[in-house]
């Protein structure tokens, strides 16, 4: 049986014809675009395209609103770096409590390092910013805020446009990390606020290794990295030719799908979630239903293990995650359901599906099939487990 | 995903001795569902011979975990209680053909549950130093004399070996302080007895402490930089008042608190409740209060978070 990847918020396939597009530029089309021969030419124009397919995607009203970079953790850095060296005096930043790592880690070194104060606006129970709190924190200080589009965990989306406005009012940059949701959900940029949007092309079918950074005309731009003029000297270093060309023609694909992606693939993901909540009792939908990416499902189920449920599903053939604390080596769980103060009974116990256009109803089939079982199991041994009658056993561990 | 030796996988996919004993002459139970593992073994022992004569267990846990206990059942089946509780989590791994570092509380776990578990059929009260206060890391529910037999067993030297065995520190970081003092004067102790050479022993404040999960040390704004002169200590400890008076309502919102305790020089000891429920958030909190004091004082000083109920 053909294994069922429901994993796409990690990772993705990297389309085959995005392959093809990419190969030429290992081989026959090997030049550094900067170079004066036929060989360089040839690379410009293949760049040349590629940025265009990835504006489009974007609705960017200038192909050099794009920087490329090494990945969505790279353009994260850049943005939140540059805002504190470009606005100067303002030695504040304004971000949320579920971030990637990629924003919380460099803020909390910023903090430690640079003396920058980090204002983190938490969320409710459904994963939805405090706007208050958000608008709160805003002032005079702000060099940036940076607020995710989309959720990596929970698929939550953030009213972008809305907080990129209020960070205008107080005078602070407005950076978006929307690795997820570049590719997913439709994006136009053309007369929005935003004014830095970070992507990255391995979470849309396209090559890792590879991402951009979107930086609204008129706005200035520190590089994180320094030495050639490459990206007109925004970004330094031999442009990742086939890497860039992967990304654009991943971007065009993503465009083509984009109608798949919001009927058919959200129909998939709705089938599973109803359908698991149906089979199995005391198992909960995460994040905001009403608004949210359409290919994540994060369905916690009560009184088991994340890791353990992972281990089960993946030796029946079927690959999801968890933001469990056990399977990220980390011994806490996941900090996104815990600033949503999801309780520890179903916290443990959150498994994220996340779907792509490559997934079938075959798929959603196989996981309905195996989930009850797998969760009977688990919870069977459970000594939280009392049955469907549900309350808690007489459970008195030493400490608790 | 972790590296599993095949006796785990075995043992985590088909499990022996899962689900509950009836009649049960002890019962053991540790952790709890807020820690992410929580064991409960049982035991059936036959009091003419001493022997443990059947084991079960259910179990709140990842695959290690589950594996774990279910190895523990197995190893003590057949056993008398003393040789039982000869038994070491050491035991439980090597039955395993191994755990990952991390995963080496799983085994801890086991050990734990096994003593919890002979001592109720004996009718002992199990852990006679344990009392309140010995009571280290609330996020996990470690207690000194878990630490210290995790130590000693497993002739641990590091902060980061702690963390492993006994997930203390993996959370919040507030009881770091507390932990790394146990780990010194235990291995301290190692020392004297000849278990473990001087140069291994750890000693608090002399190497840095490594790991991907690096216990905090409340960050110190900068180091040398003398206490402020400029005021008096009651005016600073006045100042530290009002400005975490100040900050109590937005802690509050989010369900914690916080008190002053203590002002020594540039160290400000605070006491965070109800924070280590939400501990990304604690520590965020403690750099946020270390800021803004150090704001207001004109002066780098340094927040201490002290475990409540000390
Ligand atoms: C929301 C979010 N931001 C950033 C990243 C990092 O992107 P990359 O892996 O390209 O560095 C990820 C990917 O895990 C993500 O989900
Ligand atoms: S990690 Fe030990 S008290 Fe929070």
């Amino acid at each position: 049986m053909d294994p069922v990847y429901l994993d796409n918020n990690a990772t993705t396939r990297v389309d085959a014809a995005v392959v093809s597009a990419m190969l030429p530029y290992f081989t026959e089309q090997f030049g550094n675009a900067s170079s004066i021969h036929a060989f360089g030419a040839e690379v410009g124009a293949g760049l040349r395209t590629a940025r265009r397919q990835l504006q489009a995607l974007l609705g960017a009203e200038f192909d050099h609103e794009i920087v490329y970079t090494g990945g969505g953790t790279e353009s994260d850095n850049t943005a939140i770096l540059s805002a504190l060296e470009t606005q100067g005096g303002r030695n504040e930043i304004v971000t949320s409590t579920v971030e990637h790592p990629a924003i919380l880690s460099l803020c909390a070194w910023l903090e430690k390092t640079r003396a920058a104060k980090v204002h983190y606006i938490g969320v409710d129970a459904r994963g939805r910013l405090d706007i208050d709190a958000y608008r709160k924190a805003l002032g005079p200080r702000t060099a940036i805020a940076s607020i995710m589009w989309a959720n990596n965990e929970t698929g939550t989306i953030f009213p972008v446009e809305t907080l990129a406005a209020l960070a205008h009012e107080a005078g602070a940059l407005f950076h978006t990390d929307a690795v997820q949701a570049v590719g997913k959900i439709k994006i136009d940029l053309s007369g929005s606020e935003i004014d830095m949007l970070s992507l990255s092309g391995h979470k849309l079918h396209g090559p890792k290794g590879i991402g951009a950074l979107y930086v609204r005309r008129g706005v200035r731009l520190r590089p994180l990295i320094r030495g050639g003029h490459q990206e007109r000297g925004r970004r330094a270093g031999t442009e990742n030719a086939p890497g860039i060309v992967g990304l654009g023609a991943a971007a065009a694909l993503a465009q083509e799908h984009m109608e798949d992606e919001n009927t058919r693939v959200r129909d998939l993901r709705d089938r599973l979630e109803q359908g698991l909540v149906q089979r199995i009792s005391h198992a909960v939908v995460t994040g905001d239903i009403e608004n949210r990416l359409p290919n994540t499902a994060n369905v916690a189920f009560e009184y088991i293990e994340g890791e353990a449920i992972l281990l089960l599903l993946n030796k029946a053939g079927i690959a999801a995650s968890s933001g469990s604390a056990c399977t990220s080596g980390s011994l806490e769980p996941s900090h996104v359901l815990r600033a949503m103060k999801v309780p520890y009974t179903a916290a443990h116990g959150a498994i994220r599906f996340s779907f792509s256009r490559e997934n079938t109803e075959a798929d959603v089939d196989r996981v309905l099939e195996v989930m009850p079982g797998i969760i009977a199991q688990l919870r069977q041994m459970s000594p939280f487990w009392d049955g469907e009658s549900k309350t808690r056993t007489a459970f008195t561990p030493t400490y608790a | 995903m972790w590296e599993y030796s095949e006796k785990v996988k075995d043992y985590f996919f088909n499990p022996k001795n899962a689900g509950v004993l009836e009649d049960a002459s002890g019962v053991g139970e540790v952790g709890a569902i807020a820690c992410g593992d929580a064991l409960k073994l049982m035991i059936k022992v036959d009091p003419e011979t001493d022997r443990i004569t059947e084991a079960k267990f259910q179990t709140f846990g990842c695959g290690s975990a589950i594996a774990s206990s279910s190895a523990l059942t197995e190893i003590i089946i057949g056993k008398t209680l003393d040789e039982a509780l000869a038994i070491t989590n050491q035991d439980i791994a090597d039955f395993l053909g191994g755990l990952p570092p991390e995963k080496m509380h799983c085994s801890v776990m086991g050990y734990e549950a096994l003593r919890s578990a002979i001592a109720n059929y004996r009718g002992e009260v199990w852990e006679d130093d344990h009392e309140e206060g010995a009571l280290l890391c609330k996020c996990f529910g470690v207690d000194e004399g878990m630490v210290e037999r995790a130590i000693r067993n497993n002739v641990l030297t590091t902060m980061e070996q702690v963390a492993h065995f006994t997930k203390a520190t993996g959370s919040c970081g507030t009881c770091v302080e507390g932990i790394e003092e146990v780990l010194e004067r235990t291995n301290a102790a190692m020392v004297e007895a000849g278990e473990l050479a001087a140069s291994q022993a750890f000693v608090v404040g002399a190497a840095p402490v490594v790991g991907r999960k690096t216990p905090r040390n409340s960050p110190v704004v900068a180091l040398t930089s003398p206490p402020a002169t400029k005021m008096t200590t009651l005016q600073r400890i006045k100042l530290i008042e009002a400005e975490l008076e100040a900050l109590r309502p937005a802690l509050q919102s989010d369900g914690g608190d916080c008190e002053l305790v203590d002002v020594e020089d540039n160290k400000v000891m605070v006491r965070l409740t109800g924070a280590c429920v939400n501990c990304q958030l604690a520590s965020v909190t403690v750099q946020g209060i270390q800021s803004r004091l150090a704001e207001r004082l004109g002066t780098p000083v340094r927040v201490i978070p002290v475990p409540s109920g000390h």
